[in-house]
């Protein structure tokens, strides 16, 4: 997010190293575990592996890299994020919220009846969400599209999307993909969480993705790999997709699911599972120690 | 309207010609009018739109999930597309993505069925595009249109530009001749009476309506006065003129597609719950054998004949059974 506010400015990677830049995103994504989890339990149920996985590039993309503006969400010159991985609205909501699209006090209704923090995002409940999205396989087709009309139009606007890894499963993102690729869609970048898996067990183990690099790159895109929880090299690899290019971007984020949190880690039943007290008191005692 | 609606013309036309004519028009007024198609150029007959407006025009290629994906998209970044597919591929293949991106997400996409019907008819049950509107209907904060004729067609494509939203709109093949009607207005959400009649109203849409306009025509010389709606809109449905239909004291729907699920359904829906009324639904059973469209039509009944039959058979029924008190 732009301090300055306004879509187009530069963002705040101008003014600050990376290592500054770095800290405050690592800080944010530390904010945003704890407080998903909070979501979660008091909800009682949730998406706690995935969120967990994807909080640093979140953080990474809404604190720093994206130009957008709470005060002006539908701003046209606005960048956009498409967040196909629509279950994990645990990291997503606190994202939104800290980037100030609605209150953070708002979180408390995540899941509640009628709340606007539903299940998964909706574009019509709340502002700073382009496309609701929870069906796996529809983020990406939908952000090729705004990448076109951005391409028709030369407006500027950069479109990131987030995916799962297991959601690549789906064939309605190699479609889209291979769109993207013979557009030459230079503004666009796809951030694959790839955590290695999916809500039953490994993808590897469940329909193989590898070579994952080698099918972006035979689907006509660049490809860039890098640790998804390693918030300097995650904002040098985004740096990376504002740059000028010919070619659609694929940034390969290694994760683990649960990240953060000792006995969530890698596991694949914390996909959909909730902490007890006990549990969430342990997960919240290692975040704040990280955090010190 | 005073006189019934005629035509007088024997001259007969294939929609999509108003279709792509009217998206021309539009889009030379209107920069953010753009074409999506999965290489359906042909098809959809927009080679001209193409040559025309060549930034204009998306070819996704064989890939209808991502062809309506890109359409929200396109809607996310200011542009009005149409996407334009054979009605059976666009409606039943892109399910999920009329209802979560365009619909749920209420992007502003305009969704063209082409060819709907049995317009493919020799090519068999899984070209045959008959479901479309009992699908479409069910999906909430959808318009679902089924124009009956060129001006219909065009007038249907200008009211689904300036509609906030995403609309479905079935754009015909099955060739149709020019309604004659008094001063027409064509609005979203509202039928059109377009032959007055007191004994029985006949409800139908798309290439069933000059059908029906001769059935009413055949049934005048029988002392039947038959009222005719063209229900272009199914979704929202004009539900006044329905309640005033089931007046009459019988409904014959009548619909190039499934007998049940789509406009019948409609109708059927709204009379059960507030104005019960009997009722005979002109359409197709189900899947279809091979032939061409005007023999099928002309096999399941989709015909005026088959229109006035069903009639009588109700009015008869009726005589039986004493009319209830109103």
């Amino acid at each position: 997010m732009s301090q300055s506010g306004s879509p187009g400015s530069m963002p705040l990677a101008a003014a600050r190293t990376l290592a500054e830049r770095s800290a405050h995103v690592r800080e944010r994504a530390n904010w945003m575990r704890r407080r998903l989890l909070r979501m979660i339990v008091d909800a009682g149920q949730g998406h706690p592996g995935g969120d967990l996985s994807a909080s640093d590039i979140l953080a990474a993309l809404y604190f720093d890299i994206l130009r957008i503006d709470p005060a002006n969400p539908l701003s046209p010159a606005r960048d956009r994020f498409v967040m196909s991985k629509g279950h994990c609205t645990g990291a997503l909501y606190t994202a939104l919220a800290g980037a100030g699209f609605f209150p953070e006090d708002e979180l408390e209704t995540y899941l509640q009846p009628r709340s606007r923090l539903s299940g998964h995002p909706n574009r019509t409940y709340l502002p700073g969400i382009e496309t609701n999205t929870g069906p796996l396989g529809h983020g990406l087709p939908v952000a090729v599209g705004m990448a076109v009309g951005e391409q028709i139009d030369g407006s500027g606007f950069r479109t990131f999307v987030l995916t799962g890894d297991g959601e690549l499963q789906e064939g309605s993102m190699w479609e889209a993909a291979m769109f993207a690729g013979h557009r030459k869609l230079g503004r666009l970048t796809v951030i694959v969480d790839r955590n290695g898996l999916q809500q039953g067990a490994r993808t590897e183990d469940t329909n193989g993705l590898e070579p994952l690099a080698g099918k972006w790159r035979a689907f006509g895109w660049d490809v860039a790999e890098t640790d998804g929880h390693d918030h300097a090299a995650l904002l040098s690899a985004l740096d990376a997709a504002t740059g000028l290019r010919d070619r659609p971007l694929a940034i390969i984020a290694h994760t683990h699911k649960g990240q953060g949190v000792s006995f969530m880690r890698d596991q694949a039943r914390w996909h959909h599972g909730v902490p007890d007290e006990e549990q969430f008191a342990r997960a919240m005692a290692e975040l704040e120690a990280e955090q010190a | 309207m005073n006189a019934a609606a005629t035509f007088p013309n024997t001259q007969l036309f294939d929609c999509r010609e108003a279709y792509v004519r009217t998206v021309e028009e539009l889009a030379a007024e209107d920069e953010r009018i753009v074409a999506v198609v999965n290489d359906s150029v042909g098809s959809s007959k927009l080679g001209g739109f193409r040559d025309r407006f060549p930034t204009r025009l998306i070819n996704v290629g064989i890939a209808e999930q991502n062809m309506v994906g890109v359409g929200a998209g396109l809607a996310n970044a200011g542009k009005v597309p149409f996407v334009s597919a054979a009605s059976c591929f666009l409606t039943a293949r892109a399910m999920e993505q009329i209802k979560a991106d365009c619909a749920y997400s209420h992007a502003n996409v305009k969704l063209c069925g082409i060819s709907p019907g049995v317009a493919y008819g020799e090519l068999g049950a899984t070209h045959h595009s008959i479901e479309d509107v009992a699908w479409m209907r069910a999906i909430d904060g959808l318009a679902v249109i089924v124009p009956s004729d060129p001006w219909e067609t065009a007038e249907a494509i200008r009211a689904a530009a300036a509609w906030d939203g995403p609309v479905f709109i079935r754009i015909s093949r099955m060739k149709v001749p020019q309604l004659e009607r008094g001063e027409p207005v064509f609005r979203i959400g509202k039928a059109e009476v377009l032959r007055q009649g007191g004994d029985i109203a006949i409800i139908a849409n798309g290439t069933l309506v000059h059908r029906a306009l001769e059935a009413a025509a055949a049934l005048a010389g029988e002392g039947i006065a038959a009222r005719v709606v063209n229900m272009a809109s199914v979704s929202p449905l004009d539900l006044e003129v329905v309640a005033a239909a089931a007046q009459t004291g019988a409904i014959v729907t009548a619909e190039e597609g499934l007998r049940q699920g789509g406009l019948g359904g409609a109708v059927a829906e709204f009379c059960a719950n507030h104005c019960a009324v009997p009722m005979r639904m002109i359409g197709f059973p189900g899947f279809l054998p091979t032939g061409s469209a005007d023999w099928l039509m002309e096999t399941y009944g989709l015909t005026a004949h088959g229109i006035a039959a069903a009639a009588r058979e109700l009015l008869e029924a009726r005589q039986a059974r004493p009319r209830p008190a109103r």
